[in-house]
């Protein structure tokens, strides 16, 4: 059953201030930091639109493993479903409206959202984990084999886009890309945090608590945890349908264990449950990757290792909630690292 | 790899039903010796998983870490394979005991995912740290000339070393039935598996009955690291590509179950093994497809105790 120690992201604060002033704040310090990143990196726009497609991942990941409980290492299967169905539909398919191809992606990821948590929901613990793992493998495999719709290990190159709303095109600096990308991510950010503080998020955070409890008081656990996998697959999706835009590539790492290993770490760097933390994380991990794996990959591998051990020990809660304790103004938590 | 019925289009129908017999047998040996290796790999995940329900996700570093070390033996020194095996082991322990002492026995009986994050990290540094060491190149661990020869067991002849993998595997499952079925300190880890404060009311140290159990899963790990070189070669990334195969066939398993895990890593390398004979295209989709299909219909394993 969970357990308290878990019990590190319980969200919902009681507050003397509305609800919705933090929101606010909160999506305008991610419009000041994307603002900041375009005037500060303009030669890295590249990256941070990465960043940005891998922030919609890791969200999604939150969504099932933070507000839900149900630990995945098999995230990126949605991420990918997203990037190879705007791939096959723009190469193959000849769709090129950006719109359209994000709206493809998002379909894509919640159909795999559904059949990933019709098939994960299905057991516990250990065996949920290694199903995660075994689907990311499968769909991984399956991405690599049929190389007559996905080029295989070469990726499925050859993505031309028309102009957004035909005016803006995606040009070579990537400008478009990484606006249009952190309008996205504003919108899907502000979306999320009305579905976590909904019924239906509070109902999920019941579950994540202790779904025997919530099975007792009348409500059906199965559906709506599925509920949040659809959603979570759409925006695991748009990530990937974003990815596929910007770079005009898919490849095989789009739909990978490691990739789905990395979104988890930088998920609990950041701080489950809170879909702060999962931004916080994100972005902090993938800055740090950029900088060492320049030098040495396995220096990045050794560093990011002892940081996951470190974070386990330290601050179970993450960044982001280790930052409320220190600065007095999180709840007190009930956790012992 | 002997004989993949590349001669198939020969002119008889007896001489097909030779080549199939061989390719069948081909198959069967080499799928029975591969998941001789996996058992002996997955057998400590197993009973740590079921003993101390920790979800270790180094075990796969801790059966590189032998095979690293092995290499270097025969390798760099020149030293013999059995002494390779032993210091293999040994040294293996040596460096795992740091790991249980001061960074597992925080995550006992805490929540999984917590689990699973600390042991990725750990697998992660050993990655990382074997890599800085060592370079980023594949180890051989040469065997002894008494194990690359061919072995004629009556109708057929099979490579000497699959033959001591495959005792070896017999031996750990005989060794480990015994040491939990029929010694003191098995009674006293089953008693722990069934419920620890009990068993520590009654006077048994746990902690050092985990350690115990921990060094034995780890040692385990090392042996089959450095005798399944030849199936599982011993690379930078071994902690991580094969950490999935490991954890796939205890949950297929069961944790903590010695039968159900010796039936999984034989349906698995079955599976594995027939796949990339047939089908070496989509080897590993159908690995994983069967995974699936079977996780999906036992959630508890083969033979998993319900929690």
């Amino acid at each position: 059953m969970t357990q308290p120690a878990m019990d590190v992201s319980a969200g919902a604060p009681t507050r003397s201030y509305p609800l919705y002033l933090r929101d606010i704040a909160g999506v305008a310090a991610i419009l000041v930091a994307g603002a900041a990143g375009y005037w500060l990196f303009p030669d890295n726009l590249a990256l941070l639109t990465r960043i940005i497609a891998v922030a919609l991942l890791v969200l999604s990941l939150d969504l099932i493993t933070g507000y839900c409980g149900v630990a995945s290492l098999g995230q990126a299967t949605l991420f990918g479903a997203g990037a190879y169905a705007v791939g096959f539909a723009c190469v193959h398919g000849g769709v090129t409206e950006p719109l359209t191809l994000m709206l493809i992606g998002a379909v894509a990821g919640a159909t795999a959202g559904l059949a990933m948590g019709a098939i994960m929901l299905r057991a516990h613990g250990l065996a949920q984990l290694v199903l995660s793992i075994a689907i990311v493998q499968l769909g991984h495999e399956a991405a690599n084999k049929f190389t007559g719709y996905t080029g295989g290990s070469d990726g499925l190159a050859g993505l031309s886009v028309n102009p957004l709303f035909g005016v803006f095109e995606f040009d070579l600096w990537g400008r478009t890309a990484y606006l249009f990308g952190l309008a996205l991510l504003v919108v899907v950010f502000a979306l999320l945090r009305v579905v976590v503080s909904s019924p239906f998020g509070v109902l999920c955070r019941g579950v994540r608590q202790d779904p025997v409890r919530v099975k007792a008081m009348g409500a059906f656990v199965f559906p709506v945890i599925l509920k949040m996998f659809v959603i979570s697959g759409a925006v695991a999706g748009l990530g990937g349908a974003l990815a596929a835009i910007s770079t005009q590539v898919v490849g095989l790492d789009s739909i990978s264990f490691e990739l789905s290993a990395n979104a988890l770490v930088m998920l609990v760097l950041g701080g489950l449950g809170t879909l702060y933390g999962a931004l916080v994380g994100t972005v902090i991990f993938m800055a740090f990757e950029h900088v060492v794996s320049a030098i040495n990959p396995f220096h990045w591998l050794t560093m990011v290792g002892a940081l996951l051990v470190a974070v386990v020990l330290v601050a179970p809660g993450g960044l982001v909630n280790l930052a409320g304790k220190v600065g007095g103004i999180g709840r007190s938590k009930g956790s012992k690292p | 790899m002997p004989g993949c019925g590349c001669e198939a289009a020969s002119p008889t129908a007896l001489h097909g039903l030779a080549v199939f017999m061989q390719t069948t047998l081909s198959i069967a040996t080499d799928a029975f010796a591969y998941g001789m290796v996996l058992f002996i790999i997955s057998i400590g995940l197993s009973l740590t998983m079921g003993l101390m329900r920790v979800v270790n996700l180094a075990h796969g570093a801790f059966a590189m870490i032998g095979g690293y070390i092995a290499s270097y033996i025969t390798r760099d020194l020149g030293w013999g394979y059995v002494p390779a095996i032993l210091l293999g082991v040994a040294g293996t322990i040596i460096i795992a005991a740091p790991f249980e002492r001061l960074l597992f026995r925080r995550i006992y009986g805490k929540p999984e995912l917590l689990q699973v994050l600390m042991t990725i990290g750990i697998t992660f540094c050993v990655i990382g740290v074997t890599n800085y060491f060592f370079g980023p190149t594949l180890k051989t661990i040469p065997l002894p000339d008494i194990l690359t020869r061919p072995v004629d067991i009556g109708f057929r002849t099979i490579a000497a070393h699959r033959l001591f993998v495959m005792a070896c595997g017999v031996g750990v499952a005989a060794a480990l039935w015994f040491l939990i079925e029929k010694t003191g300190f098995g009674i006293k880890l089953r008693a722990a598996v069934d419920n620890a404060a009990m068993t520590d009311a009654l006077g048994v140290r746990t902690p050092v009955v985990y350690a115990i159990a921990f060094a034995v899963a780890v040692g385990l790990a090392a042996f089959g690291g450095i005798i399944g070189a030849e199936f599982l070669p011993v690379e930078p990334y071994y902690a991580l590509r094969y950490m999935v195969l490991f954890l796939v066939v205890v949950s297929v398993g069961g944790a903590g179950s010695i039968l159900g895990t010796l039936v999984a890593c034989l349906a698995l390398g079955a599976v594995d093994t027939v796949g990339r004979y047939l089908m070496p295209d989509f080897g590993n989709f159908f690995f994983y497809a069967a995974v699936i299909a079977i996780v999906f219909a036992f959630p508890r394993g083969f033979f998993g105790r319900a929690q």
